[in-house]
């Protein structure tokens, strides 16, 4: 989310008055105001991308900024405090364990944010590459690279998963390995379509008469102008890994004890679901559903925005917008 | 059209025949002597390639191995569960597809008044919302405070049994059936919003035709040609929702017995059940091909 806000203010370092000597105060506030003031006005022209970069802002601060003003133990048990519902000194209530539920929500938030940015950015990255391969080079490559895609794709991922975890129990890192080698795939498939157009434009052949070679081709030209469609599937991905860490979790096969993500906060909650401890599963679901939400309405702002620069502000952005979320789903050839 | 179809048959082999190497080359992977286990004693230092033909081999032949956990033999499982997960998943599909399809006609129709942002929300919520959270907080609210519906799944031994068992079955399938209209109506939105934008719609209304006749005999019909399409490829998504949903539901389906495989490090049941599931997904991916040509007549007539 980082860099969402830091786009356009390095944009603006570069883009900024050419002056001799250091530039005065006056300047570098009118460089200032002016970087915010593009900002806010991309925030009023895409209001849903906004408000989900906003809402995500908002929890990586509670996730990993909250702990600094709110101190919980996460490590003990307490048994005397163990299931009270929410009260004074404890907001959300407590969980089986004694620990209270608004802390282990900004712990448990913590491990599914970092695992789900590192393993969904891992697969947008690795899916790219391999759709940007096959769709440049096409023919015979093209024809193995996809089918391959085409099998794994067939195994659901969740099943695929519970098959590679029996087999490792791997670590947090291993984790993201996982998760990232069963989510590019469709990825794969979307930058291949991208490339498969892209490769025959007047600029990419040019460069192949030049001399460019594939690697060349494919880094200079194919994954820069496939760039706007990779930025929507990353929300896509991040969103998906998320997904995915928490229904290991909830199926216990997430992170390994004494780490906790969300899902495992559900699971250990869905063992006493008859007392009736509302608030153990209302919590750390609520978390995930905001957090996929704001995901998505980035992304499809994200889309929205992109395809208006393609096609201009007017009826063909809401055509282009269709025709791009159509491939982003698993698509036929 | 037939060429074509020819070549998808031949793509879909191909496919079929990776999905085992995967699935084999996954066994191998496992440490402990998964493979011996799989294939009997002495087999433990074969070449890849001939331990592969040998279990594929015995695969063709319907031996998909054997569970020594439960003391039976991967097919027999499958015969138990497969019923269980057909009831499950075909149910939640047809009311997801019943639900899905007027939804995102509706959304596309009335594009951007406050019809399509509620909807658009609500999709937006339920696409978002894990299976396991929609359904625990169903069991809690349905199940426990108010005792509408049972908070497991049906437990009887026949498939009669469970398809009649309605106050257990309702909420498993209402999880499911919610995963999945998000997944749909979205797709459903945007397939007729693209169906909207034709000239063929314009057309239809400078003839005269009334509203009615354009939504049912123009934008419908063509929206309709990608969803069976999407219902074949999303086989994989709905499988996988259904073994989420079995695990919190107790229902004995074949994701349930995945998942205490997996839990158990039972290599011959996950072995055998994933090879199902992705050989029928490969299948399923085909038929959708299958059907979208039978109802696209540019692909119908195509020549090559």
């Amino acid at each position: 989310m980082s860099q969402e806000q830091a786009a356009p203010g390095s944009r603006g370092r570069h883009a900024g008055p050419v002056t001799v000597g250091p530039p005065s105060m006056a300047a570098q506030r009118a460089a200032l105001a002016g970087r915010v003031r593009s900002l806010l006005a991309a925030c009023r022209a895409y209001p849903l991308a906004a408000a989900g970069a906003l809402i995500l802002i908002a929890i990586a601060a509670f996730c990993f900024g909250g702990p600094l003003v709110y101190h919980t133990d996460q490590v003990h048990v307490f048994l005397s405090q163990a299931n009270l519902s929410p009260r004074a000194g404890h907001p959300l209530g407590t969980d089986g364990d004694g620990s209270d539920e608004l802390g282990r929500l900004m712990v448990g938030g913590r491990v599914s944010l970092e695992v789900g940015a590192a393993a969904g950015v891992l697969a947008a990255v690795l899916g790219s590459m391999w759709g940007a391969v096959a769709g440049y080079f096409g023919g015979l490559v093209d024809a193995a690279m996809m089918r391959i895609v085409d099998a794994a794709i067939a195994i659901p991922a969740v099943v695929l998963l519970l098959l590679l975890i029996s087999i490792y129990r791997p670590s947090t890192a291993m984790l993201v390995l996982v998760i990232a080698g069963t989510s590019w795939l469709s990825t794969a498939r979307l930058v291949r379509a991208e490339a498969l157009t892209l490769r025959m434009r007047e600029y990419v052949q040019a460069s192949r008469v030049m001399g460019s070679g594939g690697l060349r081709v494919i880094l200079r030209h194919i994954a820069p102008n496939a760039m706007s469609t990779i930025a929507v599937n990353v929300t896509f991905q991040v969103g998906n890994a998320i997904l995915i860490l928490a229904t290991l979790g909830f199926l216990n096969l997430g992170v390994v004890f004494p780490s906790v993500d969300w899902g495992d906060m559900i699971s250990a909650a869905v063992q006493t679901i008859y007392d009736g401890y509302w608030w153990q599963i209302l919590c750390p679901g609520v978390a995930i559903v905001v957090v996929i939400v704001a995901l998505t309405m980035l992304g499809d702002g994200l889309r929205d925005a992109s395809s208006a620069e393609d096609a201009g502000n007017g009826p063909d952005a809401v055509a282009v917008s269709v025709a791009r979320a159509a491939q982003a789903l698993p698509g036929r050839r | 059209m037939t060429a074509y179809l020819a070549r998808r048959a031949l793509q879909a082999v191909v496919v079929v025949l990776l999905v085992t190497i995967i699935v084999f080359g996954l066994i191998r992977l496992a440490p402990g002597g998964a493979s011996a286990s799989l294939l009997g004693p002495g087999s433990a230092h074969q070449e890849f390639l001939a331990e592969y033909l040998t279990w594929l081999g015995r695969v063709l032949h319907g031996n998909l191995g054997r569970s020594d956990r439960l003391n039976e033999t991967v097919g027999a499982l499958l015969a138990t569960s497969l019923p269980r997960t057909l009831v499950l998943t075909g149910f939640s599909t047809a009311i997801a597809l019943a639900v899905a399809i007027p939804v995102g006609l509706v959304q596309a129709v009335r594009r951007n008044t406050a019809v399509d942002h509620v909807l658009r929300a609500l999709t937006f919520i339920c696409y978002g919302m894990p299976a396991f959270v929609l359904g625990s907080l169903l069991i809690l609210f349905l199940a426990v405070d108010h005792h509408v519906f049972g908070a497991e799944g049906p437990q009887a031994p026949g498939i009669v049994g469970v398809i009649t068992d309605v106050r257990d079955l309702t909420l498993p399938v209402l999880t499911l059936s919610l995963v999945t209209i998000a997944i749909f109506a979205r797709y459903m939105r945007s397939s007729a919003l693209d169906s909207l934008a034709q000239e063929y719609v314009e057309a239809a209304r400078a003839r005269g035709a009334g509203p009615r006749r354009v939504l049912g005999a123009h934008v419908l019909r063509n929206s309709l040609v990608p969803v069976v399409t999407l219902l074949g490829l999303s086989l994989p998504q709905i499988i996988g929702g259904a073994l989420v949903v079995e695990s919190l539901f107790n229902i004995q389906g074949m994701g349930w017995q995945i998942w205490q495989a997996a839990v158990n490090r039972d290599f011959p049941v996950t072995l055998g059940f994933t090879l199902v599931i992705g050989v029928a997904a490969a299948v399923g991916s085909l038929l959708a091909d299958v059907g979208y040509a039978a109802l696209d007549p540019r692909v119908r007539h195509a020549q090559s």
